[in-house]
């Protein structure tokens, strides 16, 4: 079940890459296993954050003093594209993320996230690219507030940011909903479409 | 009310409608799930822990492909493939699912043996928790990758909660040339559009390219969807469509396969349909493609040259150019033809079926793999395998120096241990070329089948119209 997500004031890291696979979020080799979640934080872009020989890149963002700390990330265009892989958000959870900002998103990745109790919002490239030039030049020191009640982003000047965002979703995060009860609540109207779905479609539905 | 024609996605997604959830939300009832060895049993341990049954078993299929190695007797597969696929078996058995285990026909990539067994069919939703779940679309069906969460509440409820996509036409006219297939179409279109080109659409694909291509390359159209951003790709069912499906294990028979056929003739995009975006690509001035970066947007043609970041005046393309090609160890500037190869990998969900097999096979017959390249054929499944040996392909791909291998996902994702070692390059069928994908600091360069046996022939990037007989 999702944790509820209403209001964050933390350390933002920019990582202004263009398309972050989620491949690079979480190298598969890292989740092969039925019981990888609550290990995947240290393992959440590996391949950036290491060195070939295990000891930390220090070129890496988050590698570094205040940006460590950092809850909320700030990113470049098409975010979390690629694989399924609901690990990404879970690598990215584990070490700390509650939110994440860009001009765009996988669309699998973007679900997961509210699957999780991470708020994933979408604002105008040069906004983003205003937040980031903004945590830069504070080195990281300014914090962003993330507010889902009001839906609006505040910069580390003060600059503030209404997006939008699927109010049901943004109810599910507020509430930290669990989504598979809500459905079984439905169960009824799911048997009942399959019942004359059986009769318009017979060959989709192997038993009776 | 709106009189204007309805699309493709229209017409299947309001058919599966069991409740409106908000203006552009529904709960959709999902008629196939697939599951694979990688988060198949997670999701039905959740669910079991939960303590609640599975919904509808019979509309849950199985298989093994991602983490079980792909060597004879499937020896190599790693501890933890073997116990995911023990997972498998068991809790599938535990829940009345069919599981296609190794060995069986039916066994297979997920995507491979979905048409295969006539369990996708026009018309039907599909859901798996695997991106390239687009595939299915090739038979006009609607299909996407879900998460591991949604996954799970699939497994509870046979319903997914989706929002409606946007929706994006790709007319593909013209006749394709010498030595371009499916992958190159779809290459070219991606590096068009971007990888995000087409994030929060569906995609269809129309055109007479479509038209005339047969079904599997279709599915090899709509497999890349996803690459350009897309969950769903689709292609409206044809008489092609309906004969390639005809007398599969699981496609309806006798008079249901008639109401059936009857049914899917009116999947299809109202000619008055209008779509959110459209692009237009004219196939004959396509020439067989090839990645030279980290994103499958970073293609160009065999004949091309290497991007150079001095040539790119936007700052953050120029420093995602740098990060690729520092990564890929390629010179800018320089023919991407030549460039040298270690592996060679035919395979994957994009390019593991038989008519893939044969097109690499034309190529290779007669031919030797280069001195210091290893060079792969992993069949899409099981059937495809059988098949391939009764037609004598995996004679010619030995002869040619090529390994032939057993059915899985292999060095796709390199999930099952199967992996290009450091630094080494590998040209591959496959569908991401993503830093670390096929094992770390491997580097992949994106291609079909042909332009792949091209490359292990030549020992090096090479341009298949130079070799095809």
């Amino acid at each position: 079940m999702p944790k509820a997500f209403t209001k964050l004031t933390a350390t933002a890291a920019p990582i202004m890459r263009t398309n972050v696979d989620t491949d690079i979020i979480i190298s598969i080799n890292r989740m092969v296993g039925n019981s990888v979640r609550g290990h995947l934080g240290k393992w959440a872009f590996g391949s950036l954050r290491y060195l070939p020989d295990g000891s930390d890149n220090p070129e890496f963002i988050l590698n570094r003093e205040p940006y460590r700390q950092a809850e909320i990330l700030v990113t470049g265009p098409n975010f979390g594209c690629g694989s399924s892989r609901e690990a990404a958000v879970w690598a990215l959870q584990e070490m700390g993320i509650r939110a994440i900002i860009g001009s765009g998103f996988g669309d699998i990745f973007f679900a997961n996230c509210f699957q999780n109790g991470i708020l994933p919002v979408v604002l105008d490239k040069s906004i983003i690219d205003s937040l980031a030039a903004e945590i830069e030049a504070s080195q990281g020191a300014g914090r962003l507030s993330v507010d889902l009640q009001e839906q609006t982003i505040t910069s580390p000047s003060g600059v503030r940011h209404a997006f939008e965002i699927d109010p049901r979703r943004r109810a599910g995060l507020l509430e930290g909903l669990d989504e598979i009860s809500l459905t079984l609540r439905r169960d009824q109207e799911i048997r009942a479409f399959q019942a004359s779905d059986r009769a318009a479609r017979p060959w989709i539905h192997f038993a009776g | 009310m709106d009189t204007r024609g309805r699309t493709l996605l229209a017409k299947i997604w309001d058919q599966h409608v069991v409740a409106q959830l908000s203006d552009d939300t529904d709960l959709l009832h999902v008629d196939r799930h697939l599951l694979h060895d990688l988060g198949g049993s997670r999701g039905l341990l959740d669910l079991k822990s939960r303590n609640i049954p599975v919904h509808n078993p019979e509309l849950t299929f199985a298989t093994p492909d991602h983490a079980i190695s792909t060597a004879a007797a499937r020896a190599g597969t790693i501890k933890t493939g073997w116990d995911l696929l023990a997972a498998l078996r068991t809790e599938t058995s535990a829940s009345g699912i069919q599981l296609f285990d190794l060995d069986q026909p039916g066994q297979g990539i997920v995507h491979v043996i979905g048409p295969e067994l006539g369990l996708s069919l026009p018309g039907c939703l599909i859901v798996c928790g695997d991106s390239h779940t687009c595939t299915h679309g090739g038979l006009g069906a609607l299909a996407f990758g879900i998460g591991s969460s949604e996954l799970t509440h699939v497994l509870a409820t046979q319903t997914i909660i989706q929002r409606r996509p946007k929706t994006m036409r790709v007319t593909f006219d013209g006749r394709m040339p010498f030595g371009v297939t499916a992958k190159d179409l779809i290459l070219a279109l991606i590096g068009h559009v971007g990888a995000a080109g087409g994030t929060g659409y569906a995609v269809e694909y129309a055109g007479s390219a479509i038209g005339e291509m047969p079904i599997e390359g279709r599915l090899t159209i709509c497999n890349l969807s996803v690459e350009l951003g897309a969950k769903m790709g689709l292609i409206a069912p044809d008489d092609k469509t309906f004969d390639y499906i005809r007398g599969r294990p699981y496609a309806p028979k006798g008079e249901m396969w008639e109401r059936a056929v009857a049914e899917w003739r009116t999947v299809r995009s109202d000619s008055d349909a209008v779509f959110d975006r459209e692009v237009s690509i004219d196939v004959s001035t396509i020439i067989p493609q090839i990645t030279w970066g980290t994103s499958p947007e970073h293609v160009l043609g065999v004949d091309g040259r290497i991007p150079d970041p001095a040539d790119i005046a936007d700052p953050a393309r120029r420093s995602a150019i740098e990060i690729a090609l520092d990564y890929m160890g390629l010179k800018p500037g320089a023919p991407i033809a030549g460039t040298p190869v270690d592996w060679v990998f035919i395979g994957s969900c994009t390019n593991s079926r038989l008519s893939d097999l044969r097109a690499a096979a034309e190529v290779a017959r007669g031919r030797k793999v280069a001195p210091g390249v290893r060079a792969w054929v992993v069949p899409g499944s099981e059937t495809v395998k059988r098949d391939a040996v009764a037609e004598g392909l995996d004679r010619i791909f030995i002869d040619a120096g090529f390994e032939w291998r057993e059915p899985g996902c292999s060095m796709c994702l390199a999930a099952n241990g199967e992996t290009v070692p450091p630094g080494q390059r590998s040209v591959s069928t496959s569908n991401r070329n993503f830093i670390g994908r096929q094992g770390p600091r491997a580097r992949t360069h994106l291609a079909s089948p042909a332009t792949a046996v091209a490359a292990a022939i030549s020992g090096a990037i090479a341009d298949v119209r130079m070799l095809e007989r």
